[in-house]
């Protein structure tokens, strides 16, 4: 007797055959498919006509600018001596700022790691769902949490003398107290307007004043041996 | 008897060569003009179609596609700068020196190519902050959100290691300083630092270095990520639009009314 052969269905196998496709009608419309009506174009020409001009006002201001200002050149680049205040390109000058106050393992290491680490999380995040604002639902125990953590990153700040990203932590919060104490409904436009806000929306503002403030801080207001200084009077 | 521009034109757009070229013909219907898109490798990437109200400026402000416009420029700029450039010690400065006072609008073309590359990492950032804001890294576009934190962060890298090759004091002291953060990581600190540099410390080597990772390696993984960063954008449903957010659907749905 043979032993019985085990016949499996496999993906990897080679097919000597080409499939026919077999389609079926059925009644009820697949959940992917949006019955939306909606005005489209053709991206040829619409679309691209488009494209190609936005580019070209663009370039026309890149070649007025590069007509109009010449790009930096310094001496012949010389180890032994070094410049003060020696900056990194005005993109780097947020962490610079930091560096200025912590250690480089964690203002150049793990404030970026994580930076890059909440970057790429925010789409698989579920707090970000829910697209409604943050106080309009749990308002007594998400206000407790909103006090603890932006008062810890206070008072972690005050601590270690970071009085340049304490002050736009500080503005957060407060816009953060005012939302708590509004609602849809409050008459005032702009409360209305923070009372809508997820928390998503929060932190993201929160990094994006942080970050602007430290690159113009780190980019016209610091000097010689990174003091402070007033871009008007140098 | 000499025929017209628009003959002539269509003289060749029916000629055999042409038509071999581009298969998706001559003429203006729907379908040429989905074809033009589709048939094409690079417009592949696109989708054939877009929503209409997606292309007034307040939609998307057009911050990606000018993001784009910025890269090809620094492509085709790059290109013509490495023609007058060694990426050698005492040659490099020189070399950038010969295009301020020799080259013919050698200064123009490294004007441009320096601004242009300030003008795309601004335009990656903004990009980014705007698609946060209008929701559009929601599901199911979250894997092209992480995609275009790979380009900014590529645009970043490109942009620095384009700061050493002018070799001079800004260019050596900035790198000193970055490269200073690398030695930072806890236990691999240092032997990042001398991969980066090829030694320990800004030199030649290292010039080379950053010469080959800012002309070859960074554009050819930005190509790469480039392509599937706009393929993902017709296959995760083309353009964002603000319907599909939970929190205006209500509100939308009356103001959409009103516009038809």
């Amino acid at each position: 007797m043979t032993t019985p052969k085990d016949f499996k269905a496999e993906i990897g196998s080679d097919m000597r055959v080409s499939q026919k496709r077999v389609l079926f009608i059925t009644r009820r419309t697949s959940p992917q498919v949006k019955t939306h009506d909606e005005l489209k174009v053709q991206t040829f020409p619409e679309v691209l006509i488009r494209a190609v001009l936005a580019v070209e006002v663009l370039l026309v201001a890149l070649v007025t600018m590069s007509l109009l200002f010449n790009a930096p050149l310094e001496g012949l680049a010389n180890p032994t001596n070094t410049p003060n205040p020696a900056k990194a390109p005005w993109y780097f000058l947020g962490l610079q700022e930091m560096l200025h106050y912590f250690p480089p393992v964690v203002a150049g290491v793990i404030i970026p790691g994580l930076l890059v680490v909440s970057l790429i999380v925010i789409p698989y995040f579920d707090i970000n769902v829910e697209a409604e604002g943050f106080f309009l639902k749990n308002r007594k125990q998400r206000f407790l949490w909103a006090m603890i953590v932006s008062g810890t990153l206070s008072l972690f700040l005050l601590v270690f003398d970071v009085y340049v990203a304490l002050v736009p932590t500080l503005i957060m919060a407060g816009l953060l107290l005012t939302a708590a104490y509004s609602t849809p409904e409050t008459k005032n436009r702009f409360r209305r307007y923070l009372a809508l806000k997820p928390i998503s929306w929060w932190i993201m503002t929160w990094f994006l004043f942080e970050l602007f403030v430290l690159t113009v801080v780190g980019t016209f207001f610091r000097g010689p041996g990174w003091s402070w200084v007033l871009p008007w009077r140098s | 008897m000499p025929g017209t521009f628009a003959s002539y034109l269509e003289k060749l757009e029916n000629s055999r060569v042409w038509r071999s070229i581009f298969r998706s013909g001559r003429g203006t219907s729907t379908l040429h003009n989905a074809l033009a898109i589709q048939q094409n490798v690079f417009l592949h990437l696109f989708p054939t179609k877009v929503r209409k109200r997606m292309l007034g400026l307040g939609a998307t402000w057009y911050l990606g596609t000018l993001t784009l416009g910025t890269f090809i420029v620094l492509v085709v700029t790059g290109v013509l700068l490495m023609l007058y450039y060694h990426p050698s010690v005492p040659l490099a400065y020189s070399d950038v020196k010969d295009l301020q006072f020799a080259v013919s609008s050698g200064l123009f073309l490294r004007n441009l190519h320096r601004w242009s590359a300030h003008a795309m990492v601004f335009l990656a950032f903004a990009h980014m902050f705007r698609v946060f804001y209008r929701g559009a890294y929601r599901a199911p576009r979250e894997f092209n959100w992480v995609v275009g934190v790979v380009l900014l962060l590529l645009t970043l890298l490109l942009s620095y290691t384009g700061y050493l090759l002018p070799w001079d004091q800004l260019a050596f002291w900035a790198i000193t300083v970055g490269t200073n953060i690398a030695s930072a990581v806890p236990l691999l600190g240092d032997k990042i630092r001398f991969l980066l540099l090829g030694g320990n410390l800004v030199n030649a080597n290292a010039l080379l270095r950053f010469y080959v990772l800012h002309t070859v390696i960074l554009p050819l993984a930005a190509f790469l990520f480039l392509a599937v960063h706009f393929w993902r954008i017709r296959k995760d449903g083309g353009l964002y639009v603000r319907e599909s957010e939970p929190g205006v659907k209500a509100k939308k749905t009356s103001e959409e009314q009103e516009s038809l």
